[in-house]
């Protein structure tokens, strides 16, 4: 689904990706950890198409496309989702009109027709339940005025609503108390499909209690350093991240 | 130039009129004449060129223009409107207004229709010029001289179940080259609340000058929400004036849209006449092509413990060009008082321009004062987070424009106002 091909990226001058690989399977759980700085932050947005980044080389192929090639709408329209780490605040914008217009936005780039408010709505309902909200979310602002942990949960109520075939949680769990990280985790796992792939980008390891991945690996110096199944994640929470970082130098 | 003005003037003043008003229009006259038009060199308006204003020779709009019902109906508040006087090129039109038999303890009449009455003289010869001086700009004096009609309302002690008062005015694009000058008189007495809309709309795209003042005074712990809605046709000339007085514990709520035209200016000035007070001036402005929109307020305060609020946002595109200038003044027996004033303005071409300035003058020493302004684009971080979501940079903007503008207006309390505006926002963005 997935192939990422000796990726290096930029913000301005300086590389923060030094040369990723990875491949991610249809019905795979990815998990991405590291330090602070190692990168895995910036992974998941140039993947997205963040205009903070430079690629300066490599390849990303998305079901075979080359995605770099796309505007980061096309790419989401292909089926790719970051939920953001700091979800931004659009006042004035409500959450039912921003999601009903990114939806039929997708539809429409594949040919469909767009669908009316009153069939959105039953459509919301459904989603709604999967992260333990009402109605009233959705006559709010986007994101505005919301604690850290209803940023998170509107981000994979998005994700349910859009239904991609790659998610990239970018530190989803970061700020998150225990019922949200609960209602976050179990969100995500319902949404998994046997053709979608996820991604999560996180620096601690508790996100992964609920959200098991098949393979971890660990990012340092803007490059992958290790990976391993889910016990490689265990194993890191047990040892920290400097041993790690010595050993990315040693390789560097 | 004037000569037109002053042709006009010896109409309008030969009229039968009673002699406060007779006195009231003569120096409206004087005062324009020795002031003339203002210019470039003019401080209040030295962004402000109304040079196609003074150049241009406007006739007074004839009464009797063709308008029927359905012309006017997009205008109007639906099914529920309660009170509406509508005027077309200046003059009252019965046919096209809704009036009930009886509103306890409200009157909402023409002035032409009162003004030569006891009751008229009783509610007007001490106010009508009285709160907006004829000094207050070189306009407010032609429209002294000049205006041929607009509304009275008075809204008596302790009445607070008014129903909403719609003030439409008509620029019927009948005649080329006309103007009209309406001046409105709204009281709301001891107690009392009242909302009230004056609505300038247009059904032509054609030159023509509507010059309006409003006065208001709001009576001891009075409330009034006053929206002025400004959609005038592409080739027109609007100027208004609103000048309040505000007694103790009073509220007024003002809004102002701006949305056509092609040069809109419009002078807000509201005065704390006793403690305690409070308003709000907000302003939503979108300015396209060459428009010209100008926002002038002034809040005085002169008494204790008054607090104001301004919040104007501007949407800009084309070479349009938007003027800001927000006057807080507070004088020394003015303590405790509690000012915030801000202007944003959203740029979506190179080409616009905006000169905002605040201006603060505060002569006491206890109170909390700020101003902040902005002009700026659309920011890239909301514009990538829609992009992330499958949507391009082009609905994008205007999903985020929208926005900017739509702050302004989730906050209106009169419902066929903000649907109004909603709509014409979102269409002025397609």
């Amino acid at each position: 689904m997935l192939e990422i091909k000796n990726l290096t990226a930029n913000v301005g001058d300086k590389p923060i990706l030094k040369g990723i690989d990875l491949t991610v399977q249809a019905g795979e759980v990815h998990a991405v950890m590291g330090p602070n700085g190692s990168g895995k932050s910036t992974l998941a947005q140039v993947i997205a198409g963040h205009p903070a980044y430079t690629v300066t080389g490599g390849q990303v192929l998305f079901q075979g496309q080359d995605l770099l090639a796309l505007e980061p709408e096309l790419r989401a329209q292909a089926g790719v989702f970051l939920a953001f780490q700091y979800p931004v605040e659009i006042p004035g914008v409500t959450n039912a009109y921003f999601l009903r217009a990114a939806y039929n936005e997708i539809r429409k780039a594949h040919g469909e027709e767009e669908m009316d408010p009153i069939d959105f709505l039953d459509l919301l309902e459904e989603k709604l339940a999967l992260v333990e909200w009402g109605p009233e979310i959705m006559q709010r602002a986007v994101n505005f005025g919301f604690s850290g942990g209803e940023k998170k949960r509107n981000e994979i109520l998005q994700m349910a609503v859009l239904a991609p075939k790659l998610a990239i949680l970018d530190e989803t769990d970061s700020g998150l108390d225990i019922d949200a990280l609960r209602i976050v985790a179990n969100g995500v796992n319902k949404l998994k499909r046997p053709d979608s792939a996820t991604i999560v980008v996180t620096h601690y390891q508790r996100l992964l209690d609920h959200i098991i991945p098949d393979r971890v690996h660990v990012l340092a110096g803007g490059r992958i350093v290790r990976s391993g199944g889910k016990e490689l994640a265990l194993e890191l929470e047990a040892k920290g991240y400097e041993w790690l970082e010595s050993g990315a130098e040693a390789l560097a | 130039m004037t000569q037109v003005f002053q042709e006009q003037f010896a109409r309008t003043r030969g009229s039968g009129s009673p002699t406060w008003l007779t006195a009231l229009r003569e120096s409206g006259m004087a005062r324009f004449t020795e002031v003339g038009f203002p210019t470039l060199h003019d401080e209040d308006w030295r962004f402000t060129d109304i040079g196609p204003i003074a150049k241009a020779a406007f006739t007074a709009a004839n009464a009797g223009a063709a308008v029927s019902p359905g012309a006017i109906a997009p205008f109007t508040f639906g099914a529920n409107e309660g009170v509406r006087l509508t005027f077309v090129d200046g003059h009252f039109v019965p046919g096209l207004s809704l009036r009930p038999a009886r509103l306890a303890g409200v009157t909402v009449a023409p002035l032409s229709e009162i003004i030569d009455t006891p009751a008229g003289a009783a509610l007007l010869a001490q106010r009508l010029g009285h709160l907006t001086p004829v000094e207050m700009t070189p306009f407010v004096a032609l429209n002294a001289a000049l205006f041929s009609d607009g509304a009275a309302v008075h809204v008596a002690a302790g009445v607070a179940d008014a129903p909403t008062i719609h003030l439409l005015f008509v620029s019927s694009g009948a005649a080329a080259g006309t103007m009209a000058h309406l001046r409105n008189v709204l009281v709301v007495e001891r107690g009392a609340s009242a909302r009230v809309v004056e609505h300038y709309v247009s059904l032509s795209d054609g030159e023509y000058l509507v010059n309006a003042a409003t006065e208001v005074e709001l009576g001891d712990n009075a409330e009034l929400t006053h929206y002025q809605v400004q959609r005038q046709g592409a080739g027109a000339f609007q100027l208004a004036a609103i000048h309040a007085r505000q007694g103790r514990d009073s509220r007024y709520h003002g809004f102002s849209a701006a949305i056509g035209g092609r040069i809109g200016r419009n002078d807000t000035r509201t005065v704390f006449a006793g403690p305690g007070g409070e308003c709000t001036l907000n302003g939503l402005y979108l300015a396209r092509a060459d428009q010209l929109i100008d926002n002038h307020t002034a809040i005085e305060h002169r008494e204790p413990n008054c607090g104001s609020r301004q919040l104007y946002k501007g949407v800009l595109s084309g070479r349009a060009h938007a003027v800001f200038n927000g006057k807080v003044l507070v004088t020394p027996e003015a303590q405790k008082t509690d000012g915030k004033q801000t202007n944003r303005n959203l740029i979506l071409s190179d080409h616009a321009r905006v000169d905002t300035k605040p201006q603060l003058e505060i002569f006491a020493d206890d109170v909390k004062c700020t101003h902040g302004a902005t002009v700026g684009r659309l920011e890239e971080l909301p514009l990538f987070y829609l992009e992330s979501r499958g949507i391009g940079p082009v609905l994008g903007q205007k999903i985020l424009t929208y926005a900017f503008a739509a702050e302004m207006l989730t906050s209106l309390t009169i419902d066929p106002v903000r649907a109004q505006l909603e709509a014409l926002v979102g269409a002025w963005l397609e």
